[in-house]
């Protein structure tokens, strides 16, 4: 529904206008279906159910105004395709093709529930009707994924229907820079990459710095695996990070903003290019900014596929089109960063938040959170929680409520072992932490930290020593070997690591390993190096009775160590059935019908065959 | 004489390509990467006489070229297969069994992540995170995504692949 089509805003009135002509276009009786195509329930076919949508919505025509909307992740990956119905906010659940036509007919068009496609609590048996009833949207609280999940990313009519562009309107009009450095630095905002560095402090730095023209970046290399919040916000609310880079942009004195997207989010490219576009041809970026003096446009750049460009300095290498490599940080990249001029980085939640702190002012962000981190932070909670997915919660809440409230607790009722947070450079939090209060400086303090907003839970299943490898593993292979300390420290590490999981660890390993940690964290050139040992460290720190294991009984407590169990079969539970004896590839289980079957542990070759196999579960780690 | 011919008819199409491409970008040195990701949309992979051709118009070394080529991970000097294969290895997969369904998949096509099956079928890459932790592991098959995957359904998926003819015939040097 374009109403203005190509016509540039020249000032305010005009963004006023255009938002009340989209709201009057509004009728009080349409419909609407939105669709969420985040990557969970686009991976679990929405783009055809969001077809099929629009099909119907089509064929039925008449008086009634029906929208079939595609919008960005609205958080409950777990429980995808998500599809809500307005008006109501109805909140169906794990839609499939064939639930359309009944949705249609009976929600859109004749205005009851259909029950069964409805979010049951499993504790109460309790039907859901909207995502406020559900357990895993009550403890958030949403500001940088206010619009994720209810406008369509690929429309800024969208976007400025609900609000957007209000926060530049008025620090066009009413805001000094220096007024919205202030704002900000009430909000107490901290960089939400990982770092946690005063963004208001950032900003007036490069402000003040020596030095034109200066750049604004916005960091979209989400590198850490198991992290998706940059990607969601990139893919649903494309328009709140180009505000905020403008807001930024006004408050340094920059003309010329970047976003680095990671080259493994095609559709965040797409999804930003087209929103630059839809601001451009608007008058929202570009020359003279709503008929202001303000003149700022944004290009995109992908990455290359290369972790450590996450890093400010290494990003900035890779935009002046060379590899990627760090450099030492003794002259602030505020003061001399992308090409030798002051440049200011920032995460893309950072600049998401922007927008909201402006409108509603630094008091009110304040408000929420921590003495010293404010407002909430956006993460990824995934492994071994039963609802996974985006959450947004205000700073200060414990992990256990994390864990327990929103995630629904460990699945399959196994035990809770651990939480990792930070990504890579982060570390493994054992269940005595689980009250912590989620806050930069108390994860720090943990030995982990906030990071980008990775939240992996792990379960008695869970090897540490193996998770430790895997990290160190990842590094390893993404760092630059620009600097000795990381590229040779890690690859000992790494091999140690590799023994100590093989069975062929000894005595003073991990002194070994503490010792490489301490050089790497005081010596490596950037936070890639600096940090790459936390996993190790924490690892040692909290579960140091799973290294002894592995080194002096030669087993795996958690037996995921392939060499450090056994397989057996229950004779019990062993109904004979002969799957795991014709799956075996080295003839090492015996048995006949109605005979329990036996593994010949001379033979076995720990593949894990039967166990993979085993219908019954009679096959077991000892 | 024939062979001289239809190697001069190779260059200019060459740097007709490559002036497109540098022309987008206003020429800028800065925008080398962007330069490169465009060739390799466009060729698949990135050709050695076609990077020539971009450091002659470019006037930098061919050298600096072939740092950005090796050090980028999404960079390939060499052909890839029909279909683009994709596993993801980021630590929710790698936790729920990714690890395992990459070494049966190079166990049963005899290749190693990065590579290519001989008969050019699929490229097979493991990468770190595609960011659809929620429905782990995850295989993309050319940009489709499959979730909860399993050492059988990706052999299985991976043994219904098409080989298609047109795909790895738009490619240089196929």
């Amino acid at each position: 529904m374009t109403v203005v089509g190509n016509l540039r805003l020249n000032g305010v009135e005009d963004l006023e206008r255009m938002r009340e002509e989209l709201l009057a276009c509004r009728s009080p009786s349409s419909k609407c279906v939105r669709v969420c195509m985040g990557p969970g329930c686009a991976a679990k076919g929405a783009a055809r159910l969001y077809e099929v949508f629009c099909e119907a919505a089509e064929q039925a025509g008449g008086e009634v105004e029906i929208q079939a909307k595609s919008v960005g992740c609205h958080g409950l990956c777990e429980c995808g395709p998500i599809v809500i119905i307005e008006p109501g906010e109805i909140f169906y659940q794990r839609v499939e093709e064939p639930d359309v036509p009944e949705i249609f007919r009976e929600t859109v068009l004749g205005g009851r529930v259909v029950e069964r496609l409805l979010y049951e609590n499993p504790d109460t048996g309790e039907k859901a009707l909207t995502a406020e009833e559900i357990p895993f949207y009550k403890v958030q609280k949403r500001i940088a994924l206010a619009h994720n999940g209810v406008i369509d990313p690929a429309s800024i009519e969208d976007y400025v229907a609900e609000g957007g562009y209000t926060a530049l309107a008025k620090v066009l009009t009413s805001m000094a820079p220096e007024e919205v450095l202030g704002e900000v630095e009430r909000a107490g905002l901290r960089g939400r990459g990982g770092g946690g560095f005063a963004t208001a402090r950032k900003w007036r730095s490069c402000r003040q710095a020596k030095g034109s023209p200066k750049y604004v970046i916005c960091n979209g290399d989400e590198g850490d695996p198991g992290a998706f919040m940059d990607r969601a916000i990139m893919e649903g609310d494309p328009h709140a990070i180009i505000e905020g880079m403008i807001i930024g942009a006004y408050a340094i004195g920059s003309r010329q903003g970047y976003i680095y997207v990671r080259n493994e989010y095609p559709l965040s490219v797409e999804r930003l290019r087209g929103a630059i576009e839809q601001a451009r041809e608007l008058g929202l970026l570009g020359r003279h900014i709503l008929g202001s003096s303000l003149s700022f446009d944004i290009r995109i750049n992908r990455g290359g596929g290369a972790f450590v460009c996450g890093e400010s300095t290494a990003l900035m290498a890779s935009l002046e089109g060379r590899p990627g490599e760090p450099r030492a940080k003794y002259i602030h990249t505020v003061e001399s960063g992308l090409n030798g001029k002051p440049t200011n980085l920032n995460n893309v939640e950072t600049w998401a938040n922007v927008p909201a702190i402006i409108n509603r002012g630094g008091e009110w962000f304040a408000s929420i959170g921590t003495e010293k981190s404010k407002g909430t932070k956006v993460f990824c909670l995934v492994g071994k929680v039963k609802y996974t997915g985006l959450v947004e919660v205000p700073m200060g809440i414990t992990l256990r409520r994390i864990v327990e409230e929103i995630g629904g607790g460990v699945r399959d009722d196994k035990r809770f072992k651990a939480i990792q947070t930070g990504g890579p450079s982060g570390g493994c939090i054992p269940s005595q932490y689980l009250d912590t209060l989620v806050d930069f400086d108390e994860l720090t303090k943990l030995g982990s930290m906030m990071g980008s907003g990775g939240m992996i839970v792990m379960d008695e299943d869970t090897c540490m020593v193996h998770v430790a490898k895997y990290f160190t593993n990842f590094l390893q292979k993404e760092s630059c070997g620009k600097c000795t300390p990381c590229r040779e420290g890690l690859a000992q590490m790494l091999h140690i690591l590799q023994r100590i999981t093989k069975g062929e660890g000894e005595e003073g390993d991990v002194e070994v390993l503490e010792g490489l940690a301490e050089l790497l964290e005081g010596t490596a050139l950037c936070a890639l190096g600096k940090t790459a040992a936390n996993p190790v460290i924490s690892t040692i720190r909290y579960f140091r009775d799973e290294y002894d294991a592995h080194i002096q009984e030669r087993r795996c407590p958690a037996k995921e160590c392939r060499g450090l169990f056994r397989y057996e079969i229950d004779p019990e539970a062993c109904k004979a059935c002969g799957i795991c004896l014709k799956n075996c590839p080295s003839d090492a289980i015996t048995g006949q019908k109605k005979v329990p079957h036996v593994i010949n542990q001379e033979k076995c070759t720990l593949c894990g065959a039967c166990w993979e196999k085993c219908p019954f579960t009679a096959v077991l780690k000892v | 004489m024939a062979g001289k011919i239809v190697e001069s008819v190779v260059m200019t199409e060459n740097n007709e390509l490559i002036d497109r491409i540098v022309d987008r970008y206003d020429g800028e040195l800065g925008m080398l990467i962007p330069m490169m990701q465009d060739i390799q949309t466009e060729c698949g992979y990135l050709p050695v006489e076609r990077l020539r051709s971009l450091s002659k118009r470019l006037n930098v070394p061919l050298s600096r070229i072939y740092a950005v080529a090796t050090f980028y991970s999404s960079f390939r000097l060499a052909p890839k297969g029909a279909h683009e294969v994709t596993l993801c290895v980021g630590t929710v997969c790698y936790l729920k069994g990714a690890g395992r369904i990459s070494e049966v998949i190079c166990k049963e096509f005899r290749i190693d992540p990065g590579g290519t099956t001989p008969d050019r079928l699929f490229t097979f890459q493991a990468v770190n995170c595609v960011g659809c932790c929620a429905v782990a592991p995850v295989m993309l098959v050319d940009g489709k995504y499959y979730q909860g995957v399993t050492p059988e359904s990706a052999l299985e998926i991976l043994y219904g692949l098409a080989p298609d003819e047109t795909t790895a015939d738009e490619q240089e040097g196929a």
